[in-house]
């Protein structure tokens, strides 16, 4: 039994203090932090330091473009946001870290977040997953390149805007036609 | 020492068969399939099972399973095929000699069965020419074994040698209109002269 709502953010209060970020309600009771796109990186930082946290456990998105739930009113105009779970094996705790990204197109400036990956090493696939689905860019990763899908795919499929039963195949295989004919990289 | 002199003392002394050429081809083929096991997920497990003692595959002549695609005739194609690994596994089949065949192994590799998903192959036919479906999920090894005699029906039905005499005069006309293949002129094939002869073995030595 991990600790209390409580006693987790007693426990944060003076490594927070000073920190730009406020709280947010959670439905599953556990510790969620906001922070603003330029701010969430010595929000991760401090936590990483002082608090103990030596597990990311997953970094990920959300996209809250449209059905089935409307996009929140508070975001800014903000379509994704980013969480980071973070997990104290020492002191028996988890936190949530959340930020809402500016931006909606893959490789847009300011559509991207700050890498994590120096802080937790392991960290690193899940920014590389959160690419690969969403498109996010994460500023400092070393090879941020796709995860799951093949490097010529085109789409993102976790975004709201992909359909359902994918794509058809054909687009891939010109793809990867045109991977294979370059002369530096390909399989063939 | 001529060499019909020899055919001529086979053929009193030990007797012979006649056959057409294509069915002894076929035959050696279809009795020496090396498969190339592309264990993609739980179908791979069934597939081990195939080769060992109980299920017992070298009744067919393909207990060889051949981890390099140069040594292999038979792609089994067991498992989920996703995005990610089709270009692999297309490259796999493309290193693979001629002849050959693919038995996709599995509703997953024949269809993408319950993967209705962005990031698994609707069916391998799609990438790659398959020969037999096998479904299951897993399919039971028998079943691969039934597949398996299925193939070597269709073997037989094959004409190779036959493939050889194929006019290929539009085939190769095709190829050079399209820049497949550079025209050659005549005079570079070599013509038969009769007045050169053959070497023999004592001028080579």
């Amino acid at each position: 039994m991990s600790r209390s709502l409580e006693a987790t953010r007693e426990r944060l209060a003076p490594i927070l203090a000073g920190l730009d970020h406020k709280e947010e309600e959670s439905r599953d009771g556990m510790l969620t932090l906001r922070a603003p796109q330029d701010g969430v990186r010595a929000v991760l930082a401090g936590l990483h330091a002082k608090a103990g946290y030596e597990l990311c456990t997953i970094v990920t998105a959300v996209d809250h473009d449209e059905a089935p739930t409307p996009r929140p009113q508070d975001t800014g105009g903000a379509r994704f946001e980013v969480v980071w779970q973070l997990h104290s094996i020492t002191s028996n705790d988890r936190v949530r870290v959340k930020c809402w990204l500016a931006g909606e197109e893959p490789g847009e400036a300011g559509f991207s977040a700050p890498t994590v990956m120096d802080l937790w090493p392991g960290a690193a696939y899940f920014e590389r997953e959160c690419f690969d689905m969403f498109g996010i860019g994460f500023d400092g990763h070393e090879g941020l390149k796709r995860l799951m899908m093949p490097d010529a795919y085109e789409y993102y499929p976790l975004r709201k805007e992909f359909p359902h039963g994918g794509i058809e195949p054909d687009r891939l295989y010109k793809a990867w036609d045109k991977q294979r004919r370059q002369p530096s990289g390909g399989t063939a | 020492m001529g060499s019909l002199e020899t055919v001529q003392g086979a053929l009193e002394n030990e007797g012979f068969l006649a056959t057409r050429l294509d069915a002894f081809v076929n035959w050696g083929r279809k009795n020496s399939l090396w498969p190339m096991p592309l264990g993609l997920s739980c179908c791979g497990i069934e597939m081990m099972a195939l080769v060992g003692p109980r299920y017992d595959i070298a009744r067919f002549g393909a207990e060889a399973m051949r981890f390099s695609p140069r040594q292999a005739d038979l792609m089994i194609v067991a498992g989920t095929l996703t995005w990610k690994m089709a270009e692999v596994a297309r490259t796999i089949y493309d290193q693979m000699p001629d002849p050959k065949w693919v038995i996709s192994m599995g509703v997953c590799s024949s269809t993408g069965g319950m993967y209705d998903s962005y990031s698994v192959v609707q069916g391998v036919d799609s990438i790659l020419p398959v020969d037999v479906y096998v479904p299951g999920c897993p399919p039971r090894p028998d079943a691969v074994l039934d597949g398996l005699m299925k193939l070597q029906k269709k073997i037989e039905l094959e004409r190779p040698v036959q493939a050889l005499f194929k006019d290929r005069t539009a085939d190769n006309e095709w190829l050079e209109g399209h820049g497949k293949i550079q025209k050659q002129p005549n005079d570079s094939v070599p013509q038969y002269d009769p007045s050169v002869g053959v070497a023999s073995d004592e001028e080579n030595g």
